[in-house]
């Protein structure tokens, strides 16, 4: 009957990924608040979220967040009341304070703790701004509740059953009492099962609970106002228990009431069947059932930590997924129904239906797998605002089509390589005031980050107004580098100079600075965007600025795939790498270099043999007169593969390839055709043309 | 304690053993699809329900020569570090429960130059087990 066992842990990612998003707001707001620091309804949304912070990590029981959030409030509400003016230093502490917030919810999605960063620094200076004050606010746990006043107890309907009067009776002779207990939550407890959790641990500690009115299992699913009722049977004094309950923040009221053993009661009821041992037992199982739930929380919390990944999903979307999976079952039956006269014929439609359905299924599959670069792009503000001052430079960052969604599994990915080209920007970008004065532009330097989709793609730009790329530097450097010979340097074109950029430890940075210029720079952009399936490029102009253009594919789990035939053996290649495909007639090769090439509108491609690329057995085109060539890109430059045969266009899965062989380069996984037959993606990026 | 069980495979007329603990399954032969650019005991991938899972020939790997296979040829899927790899046997023998004391640490069997992959030798009477590291194996 006592089923008491409410787990805090299942709350942990919960309360991580919400304090995320407050921490985004307050971000947001705190840099809006350092442009117009007299903003009001700005001011009342950052106390808002300080206040819902200080409550979460109240009831999460991590304390250094709630105290630092708490003297946060007390600033904020000085403020808020004009008796101190919000001004730039406050702000710099409140970003401070936003920091040091961040990392202890990146502890506790680690480790469940918030670690050991300390801010005491932080609270002296928030409450020497708050100080000379009077009148600071009491805090909801100190208010409130100085009595057990049963004042405003209202009739409630609160039911002792036969059964609980029982136990009721026969606690009382073994000199338990019996308590009813009125617990009303604050108004703006956020958590509340939660809350209602540490009530009922704080009860278990000295008492065993009977009955509780709503159920655990209302109050665990938050189906319950701001009050519950629990009657409880225990040896400890009423002060006691009151004492400990009023100890519990967020609480406004605690009522205690004496529930009376009721002799005539049981005799009426004939009780008798509840007997002492029934009560020892039940007793013992409270507190077993304790102990299980507090070794639980042991176990737990070496184990817990790693919040999952999780995305947010509008439930339409969801509804929609569900109606199509109930097409899909349809057509199950349609096709065990198959058979009769028209056999082939319905099963062609059958089959059409299934086409359908799982494109569809497939679409919305994907669909609930999208986010909006928004979770990326929120944090971008204020990094750019701190390496602005940092650099003593003025920059405006603009952000466009933050609603882009994304697959989840690319926006975590995404988030490094982005961060890194707008440092740069920033750092080897846009110049100083002066410089930029002496060039006629405006003293303040303009970043555009810009998401859009394009076709399949993604798109993400960022483009600044700054130097551009210094080609003369970079041609120095990658010689300097041994990248390239001092004697054909002048013969490379500019796209191919810059491309040295991205060459590993190439930096044109004349001193390291914190920013950037660290030596691992674009390389690993690149090769992020390339494990992505993505490619990267750069535009630029001197005095002008520069454009990095980031383009990647919308899902990395299905893709459209060329199937071609070398040998016995089949491959793929997706489709977003080819080109075209065209037939060459072998005198039509002509040698460079001793290499093979053919010429297709006027453009020269080497031509590769793929089946000798790959070392397949018994492939037979040697004696072809014709060649079928499929056109790939590689970066921007363009190949064309020489394969036997063409299969056809398929809709392949992509499967990762074993750990174990993963230093194998050239293919960017597995797929498993229809026939249980596995064949091996190409990756024209990464395979040795 | 103190003992555990061993799967048991030939390769040749000599028999093997691993930690039961690190198989995952025994399969008959299958497809392989090959992979350019890999070792050639590695004979490729195949696909076990859903999962891309290499497959090396073990007699390649041990150094012995190639044969034909046969009925009795299986692949058993291992796991090591957390990935199954497969590894082609000409036949697997049998469970068997090893008490330690019949294990011989290679350390104890003198000079003699053993190949890394090999952990221990068991001797039951007439048979002799030659116990292998898979982790060191796969390496």
């Amino acid at each position: 009957m006592i089923v008491m066992s409410m787990d805090m842990s299942q709350y942990l990612s919960l309360f991580i990924e919400e304090s995320k998003e407050h921490l985004q707001n307050l971000n947001t707001h705190i840099l809006e608040l350092e442009k117009n620091p007299d903003d009001m309804p700005v001011l009342n949304e950052i106390f808002r979220v300080a206040h819902t912070l200080k409550g979460m990590a109240g009831t999460m029981g991590f304390v250094k967040m709630s105290t630092l959030t708490h003297s946060m409030e007390n600033v904020l509400q000085e403020i808020r009341n004009e008796r101190i003016q919000c001004n730039s230093q406050i702000v710099d502490i409140l970003f401070q304070c936003l920091d040091v917030l961040e990392s202890y919810i990146n502890s506790i999605a680690e480790t469940g703790s918030e670690g050991g960063r300390e801010n005491d620094e932080l609270i002296r200076l928030l409450d020497n701004i708050a100080n000379g004050q009077t009148g600071i606010v009491p805090q909801s746990s100190e208010t409130a509740f100085s009595s057990g006043s049963h004042s405003e107890e209202k009739e409630d309907d609160f039911i002792i059953d036969e059964y609980s009067q029982g136990i009721i009776n026969n606690a009382a002779k073994m000199g338990f009492n019996a308590y009813k207990i009125r617990v009303v939550l604050n108004q703006g407890c956020v958590l509340k099962s939660a809350r209602a959790f540490i009530v009922f641990r704080t009860l278990e500690k000295n008492a065993d609970i009977i009955k509780s009115q709503p159920s655990v299992e209302d109050i665990e699913d938050e189906k319950f106002d701001f009050e519950f009722t629990v009657l409880v049977v225990s040896k400890a004094s009423q002060e006691l228990l009151f004492r400990e309950l009023t100890s519990i923040s967020e609480i406004d009221e605690v009522n205690i009431t004496i529930v009376q053993s009721d002799a005539s009661a049981e005799e009426q009821s004939g009780m008798s069947q509840f007997d002492k041992k029934e009560i020892q037992q039940h007793i013992e199982k409270g507190s077993k059932e304790i102990s299980a739930l507090k070794a639980g929380k042991k176990s737990d919390h070496s184990v817990i930590p790693k919040a999952g990944k999780t995305v947010r999903v509008d439930i339409e979307r969801l509804d929609h997924l569900m109606n199509l999976v109930s097409e899909l079952i349809i057509i199950k039956t349609q096709l065990e129904n198959v058979g009769g006269k028209d056999q082939s014929k319905h099963f062609n439609e059958s089959i059409e239906y299934l086409e359908r359905v799982s494109t569809s299924i497939h679409d919305a599959v994907m669909k609930v797998r999208m986010v909006p670069v928004e979770m990326v792009f929120n944090r971008f503000p204020r990094m750019i605002r701190d390496l602005a001052r940092e650099l003593g430079k003025q920059i405006e960052l603009n952000m466009m089509g933050e609603e882009t969604e994304v697959d989840r599994t690319v926006i975590d990915e995404l988030t490094d390589p982005l961060i890194h080209l707008l440092r740069n920007s920033a750092d080897h970008g846009i110049e100083k005031p002066e410089e930029r004065r002496q060039k006629n532009k405006p003293e303040t330097g303009t970043i555009n980050l810009a998401a859009y989709h394009d076709g399949n793609n993604v798109v993400i730009e960022v483009e600044d107004d700054g130097a551009g790329i210094n080609i003369e530097k970079v041609k120095a450097k990658a010689i300097e580098k041994g990248l390239v010979d001092a004697s054909i340097v002048d013969s490379i074109s500019e796209n191919d100079i810059i491309r040295f950029l991205f060459e590993p430890s190439f930096s044109t940075a004349e001193q390291v600075t914190d920013v950037s210029g660290r030596g691992v720079g674009l390389d690993v952009v690149k090769t992020k965007i390339e494990s992505l399936g993505g490619v990267i490029e750069v535009e630029t102009k001197k005095d002008l600025g520069s454009k990095f253009i980031i383009r990647f594919p919308l899902t990395l789990a299905i893709i459209q795939a060329l199937m071609v035939e070398l040998g016995t053996e089949k491959y793929a290649i997706p489709l977003s790498s080819t080109k075209e495909i065209i037939t060459v007639k072998t005198e039509d090769i002509k040698l460079v270099q001793k290499k093979e090439t053919i010429i297709v509108r006027d453009q020269v491609i080497p031509l590769i043999r793929l089946a000798k690329l790959l070392d397949v057995p018994d492939s037979h085109l040697d004696n072809n007169k014709k060649l079928t060539v499929v056109i790939v890109k590689k970066g921007d430059k363009l190949f064309g593969l020489v394969v036997d045969n063409l299969i056809g266009q398929h809709e392949i899965v992509i499967k990762p390839m074993s750990k174990h062989l993963a230093d194998i380069k050239g293919f960017v996984g597995a797929t498993i055709l229809g026939d249980g037959q596995v064949a091996l993606i190409l990756d024209t990026n990464t395979l040795s043309l | 304690m103190g003992q555990e069980y061993y799967m048991i495979f030939k390769i040749g007329d000599e028999e093997y053993g691993v930690d039961i603990n690190d198989t995952v399954s025994i399969i008959t032969m299958t497809q392989i699809t090959r992979v350019p650019k890999t070792p050639s005991y590695i004979k490729g991938v195949i696909n076990l329900r859903g999962e891309i899972v290499p497959i090396m020939n073990m007699r390649e790997r041990i150094g012995f020569p190639i044969v034909e296979e046969t009925e009795d040829t299986r692949i058993i899927i291992f796991k090591v570090k957390e990935a199954p790899i497969g590894g082609i046997v000409d036949s697997v023998t049998e469970v068997i429960e090893l008490p330690n004391e019949h294990i011989k640490n290679i350390s104890e069997l003198g000079t003699e130059k053993v190949a890394n992959y090999i952990c221990g030798i068991a001797n039951l009477g007439e048979r002799v087990i030659t116990l292998i590291d898979l982790e060191k194996l796969i390496a």
